[in-house]
């Protein structure tokens, strides 16, 4: 509607046939239905006990729903873009004996198998320990500092361990300004991020340190700024989620940047050979970059007053934490779960790990698990058949402020993947956002066991709205 | 001719969007070519054939839009065309698409995502109302809340949210609606018509709306308001608003405002406000002195220029022989209907009824449904009370409502006749009288429902205040000589 014309009254209710949604007793909506009035009924059921007054509060504040409109459309016009690969040393600033970690902060006495397997690795690859035990040692003493990756702008896949040598993608949100990092993916089975640290893991980020992030930096910066949304949303059509299937994305990301590679005067021919064998060999590539993407556009939606919208989901293998956009950098925390999902091998629930990683990111920018419907192809390994995926999609539907503009499902009639995740909707409907997640043994130096799915516990989001209530 | 070039830096689709968008654009009048398309090689050349120059940088990342126009109209008119379609939300396929239906939605806003809802109808319980309300509202629905229980703060939020989004909440606590002749919760089917009703009582809009169907001419709609819009700290937000909607509506060339006695100064609000537009209101506040309700449907009737017809009344054949020092006793389940007949007979058998014995109960009052449903949907607790009520030596008159419509049990006559011809077979000098409110057109068939009713030695009358009239005057006529039965005058 535009400026000047006079709006109907009561948006025109009196002058149409009405429509009409309803939720409580049946029988108002049965005698709706016997005057052949189209009815959606609401499955509707009580918020925990105890909720009533935080919701009101929230949901009554002045401006809330606006609040909730900006921080959620920050979040789906943030447009991140690829724009350099360095070392965490000089993009972070770490110093040497200073480390980041995925998920909630966390203090070594409470860190799981594989975040301490990862911590080892990263002393032994830094040089601070000879040996795993005296790396250990060195952790239990309080030599070295570790603290959240998202506290710097970062997020890091499963324990998400940043040293200072390591190679950090940089990605600038070109419409809102920001900037994420992300560690290089290493590849799979026995990696630092699940929490194996033998030689072969070391050396393994050695090259990478050497080769690999060298390379990359030639290639991005030939290529100039790449649009990482763009091949997000090509991707989804091509029936990747971004979380737990990135093979079609690693490939338009590859096809983008071989040219500049190969291009690339100052990287040795058998280097650039090297460093597109190992990212061609390895699905999982693009994750690290997806996640960048995904922390650009939720940090964009930070710090909206009032705003109820979930701009990270991140677990240390410890505890499962979420913030939120009204609250600051408040982290509300709870006991991470054990992923429900398929082992390798001869590995078993047993073997598990509670759930780890700051991939989760994904989910929070309306992909993952919320972007299931488009991947048909990892259904079955995440839980299921087709439909299954597509009802979780739509589940988080419920759950979600929008629909994302640019990521569509052709499954759903290329409607967008829904994005923005809504305190007040998790406490309303009970329904808690669904997240594919790799599985990490729970011994230190297992490395990856299995792949599922895996929900935060709800009691988090109870404890984030009661702090909202509290700002409004 | 004008051309219409723009880039759109990093602006994804995938191509067949992109060609459908195309397509519709370039088939618009006026239009001589129009192509949405990524910027890759092959497509920028196809632009260059078409004549358009594509902007140095623009990437196979990067979304071209080009339009040629035979004149600015056209041009703008496409672009128009073009950015809708681009924008289009894909919504999802009607009943689920090849995959099965999606879950039932989880909350209003949900609900109303998935259709082109107009309003929402609440009942879930009054502690939970308002989330579901205020998500309703700005999903951009007006809001119907049959709850009662919420808290007076959250009724003045909603309404303040709602007025804020020209919108309008009903409620809480509101029973009855009619918009375009839907019923909402509780309603009676009536002939569309020229008269609004704004309610901040449920049963006196019902009846109001059967009357003014039994007359012949019908209703616009109905806007309930809830029972505590017109207190002071609600201060008749709603009923302002329905007015005003009422007022701009082309179909209603009458207002009804049906309420308890409101807060005084919220009355001089409401009676200010109705002086300053354009559709005569009248007032219906079932009060000592004022008009009950079937006069007030009389003189709209008159405003109208319609004639008065006489009210249906389905009188028994049975003639009673009521016994002196007998007791009117009033059961209804309508409460406005319980107070006017209260009102009345007061004003027939003396201000101090209690002292002589006469009793009126509302089973509709929050007393009687915590915890249960409605008398007018459950007639348990009611037919229970009406038995003993009939047993007791002191009763002499049974005064009861029955209040059809949408919403409403399904044949209250079924459970309700064998208890009064039980009760009247048992006491010759027990009278039954039945408040009947409902149309022919109601799912429980008026007319039916009057015949088994009367079948059953009731007298039976469509407006409320004559059948408490004729209540009264049965009561009064034992009182006063303990015999005979007294004929309702002309």
């Amino acid at each position: 509607m535009t400026g000047g014309e006079a709006r109907p009254p009561l948006g025109g209710l009196l002058a149409r046939e009405p429509r009409v949604v309803t939720a409580g007793v049946e029988v108002l909506a049965d005698a709706l239905a016997r005057q052949a009035v189209p009815v959606e009924a609401v499955d509707w059921r009580p918020p925990p006990p105890g909720t009533e007054a935080a919701l009101a509060a929230v949901l009554g504040a002045p401006g809330h729903a606006e609040a909730n409109a900006r921080a959620v459309e920050r979040m789906v016009t943030a447009r991140p873009h690829l724009v350099d690969v360095r070392p965490a040393r000089e993009v972070l600033g770490l110093e040497p004996g200073a480390f980041l970690h995925a998920g909630p902060p966390l203090e070594w006495e409470r860190a799981s198998g594989p975040m301490r397997g990862a911590l080892i690795g990263a002393m032994l690859l830094e040089g601070l320990a000879e040996t795993p035990p005296g790396a250990e040692r060195e952790l239990a003493r309080g030599g070295v500092t570790f603290e959240p990756c998202h506290h710097h702008g970062a997020v890091g896949p499963m324990a998400g361990v940043v040293s200072p040598s390591m190679w950090m993608l940089v990605v600038e949100d070109a419409e809102h300004g920001g900037t994420s990092y992300c560690s290089l993916n290493e590849g799979l089975g026995k990696v630092l991020r699940y929490g194996a640290y033998g030689p072969e893991v070391i050396a393994r980020l050695a090259w990478m340190g050497e080769v690999l992030g060298p390379a990359l930096r030639a290639a991005v910066r030939a290529h100039g700024p790449l649009d990482l949304l763009s091949i997000i949303a090509q991707a989804l059509q091509m029936g990747d989620e971004l979380h737990n299937r990135n093979r079609a994305a690693t490939s338009l990301l590859l096809r983008e940047l071989a040219p500049d590679l190969a291009a690339a005067s100052e990287v040795p021919r058998e280097r650039a050979a090297e460093a597109l064998r190992f990212a061609a060999g390895n699905d999982h590539f693009f994750l690290n970059a997806g996640m960048a993407a995904a922390k650009a556009a939720a940090d964009a939606a930070r710090g909206v007053p009032g705003s109820s919208l979930v701009v990270a989901m991140a677990r240390n293998g410890t505890d499962f934490g979420i913030q939120v956009s009204g609250t600051g950098d408040r982290w509300f925390t709870g006991p991470a779960g054990v992923p429900d999902g398929l082992y390798l091998g001869d590995h078993g629930p047993a073997d598990a790990n509670p759930d780890i990683g700051d991939s989760a990111i994904t989910e929070t920018a309306g992909m993952g698990g919320f972007a299931l419907a488009a991947a048909p192809a990892i259904v079955r390994f995440v839980g299921g058949e087709v439909p299954d995926a597509v009802a979780a999609t739509q589940r988080m539907y419920e759950i979600t402020l929008a629909e994302h503009p640019a990521l569509r499902i052709p499954l759903l009639s290329f409607r967008g993947t829904p994005v923005g995740v809504d305190v007040t909707r998790v406490v309303r409907t009970g329904i808690l956002p669904v997240i594919d997640t790799g599985i990490a043994g729970r011994e230190a130096g297992t490395g990856q066991v299995g792949a599922g799915l895996v929900e935060p516990p709800g009691g988090i989001f109870t404890d984030a709205l009661h702090a909202l209530a509290e700002t409004v | 001719m004008r051309h219409w070039v723009e880039v759109r830096r990093g602006a994804y689709r995938d191509s067949v969007t992109l060609m459908r968008v195309s397509r519709l654009v370039s088939a618009r009048d006026g239009v001589d070519g129009a192509m949405a398309a990524m910027g890759t090689p092959l497509n920028a050349g196809v632009l260059e054939r078409m004549g358009f120059t594509v902007p140095d940088g623009a990437g196979a990342g990067d979304l071209v839009v080009a339009i040629r126009a035979e004149d600015d109209d056209a041009l703008e008119g496409a672009r128009e065309a073009l950015e809708g379609l681009l924008r289009e939300e894909a919504r999802a396929p009607e009943g689920g698409g090849l995959l099965g239906a999606p879950p039932a939605p989880r909350t209003m806003a949900s609900a109303a995502a998935r259709g082109d809802a107009g309003v929402a109808l609440l009942s879930v319980p009054g502690p939970h109302v308002f989330p579901e309300a205020m998500d309703a509202l700005d999903a951009g629905l007006n809001v119907m809340i049959f709850s009662d229980n919420v808290p007076p703060t959250q009724e003045i939020a909603l309404k303040e949210a709602a007025a804020r989004r020209g919108l309008i909440v009903m409620g809480p606590d509101c029973g009855t609606a009619s918009v375009g002749g839907v019923g909402l919760g509780f309603a009676n089917a009536v002939r569309p018509g020229p008269v609004g009703i704004v309610a901040a009582s449920g049963t006196g809009a019902q009846q109001l709306m059967c009357l003014l169907d039994a007359a012949g001419a019908g209703v616009s709609h109905v806007l309930g308001v809830g029972g505590r819009d017109l207190s002071a700290r609600v201060s008749g937000r709603s009923a302002l608003s329905a007015l005003a909607a009422l007022d701009a509506d082309p179909g209603t060339g009458l207002i009804v405002l049906v309420s308890k006695p409101p807060a005084p100064q919220v009355a001089d609000l409401i009676r200010e406000a109705a002086r300053r537009l354009d559709t005569p209101v009248l007032f219906a506040l079932p009060v000592p002195g004022e008009d009950d309700l079937t006069r007030t449907a009389e003189k709209a009737l008159t405003a109208l220029g319609l004639k008065v017809p006489e009210w249906p009344r389905w009188p028994a054949e049975r003639r009673p022989a009521p016994r002196r020092g007998t007791a009117l006793r009033g059961l209804f389940a309508g409460g406005t209907l319980c107070d006017e007949a209260e009102v009345i007979a007061r004003e027939a058998l003396g201000w101090d009824l209690e002292a002589r014995g006469h009793a009126f109960t509302d089973f509709g009052a929050d007393a009687y449904t915590r915890g249960r449903a409605h008398p007018m949907i459950d007639p348990t607790l009611r037919l229970e009370a009406l038995a003993g009520a009939a047993a007791d030596p002191a009763t002499g008159v049974l005064l009861v409502d029955v209040v059809l419509g949408f919403g409403a049990e399904d044949d209250p006559a079924a459970a309700l006749a064998p208890v009064l011809a039980a009760a009247l077979r048992d006491r010759s000098e027990l009278a039954a009288v039945v408040s009947l409110c409902g149309t022919p057109a109601d799912p429980q068939d008026r007319d039916r429902q009057a015949a088994a009713l009367r079948d059953a030695g009731a007298d039976v009358f469509a407006s409320n205040a004559q059948a408490a009239r004729h209540a009264a005057r049965l009561a009064g006529a034992a009182g006063r000589d303990g015999a005979g039965h007294a004929e309702e005058a002309p």
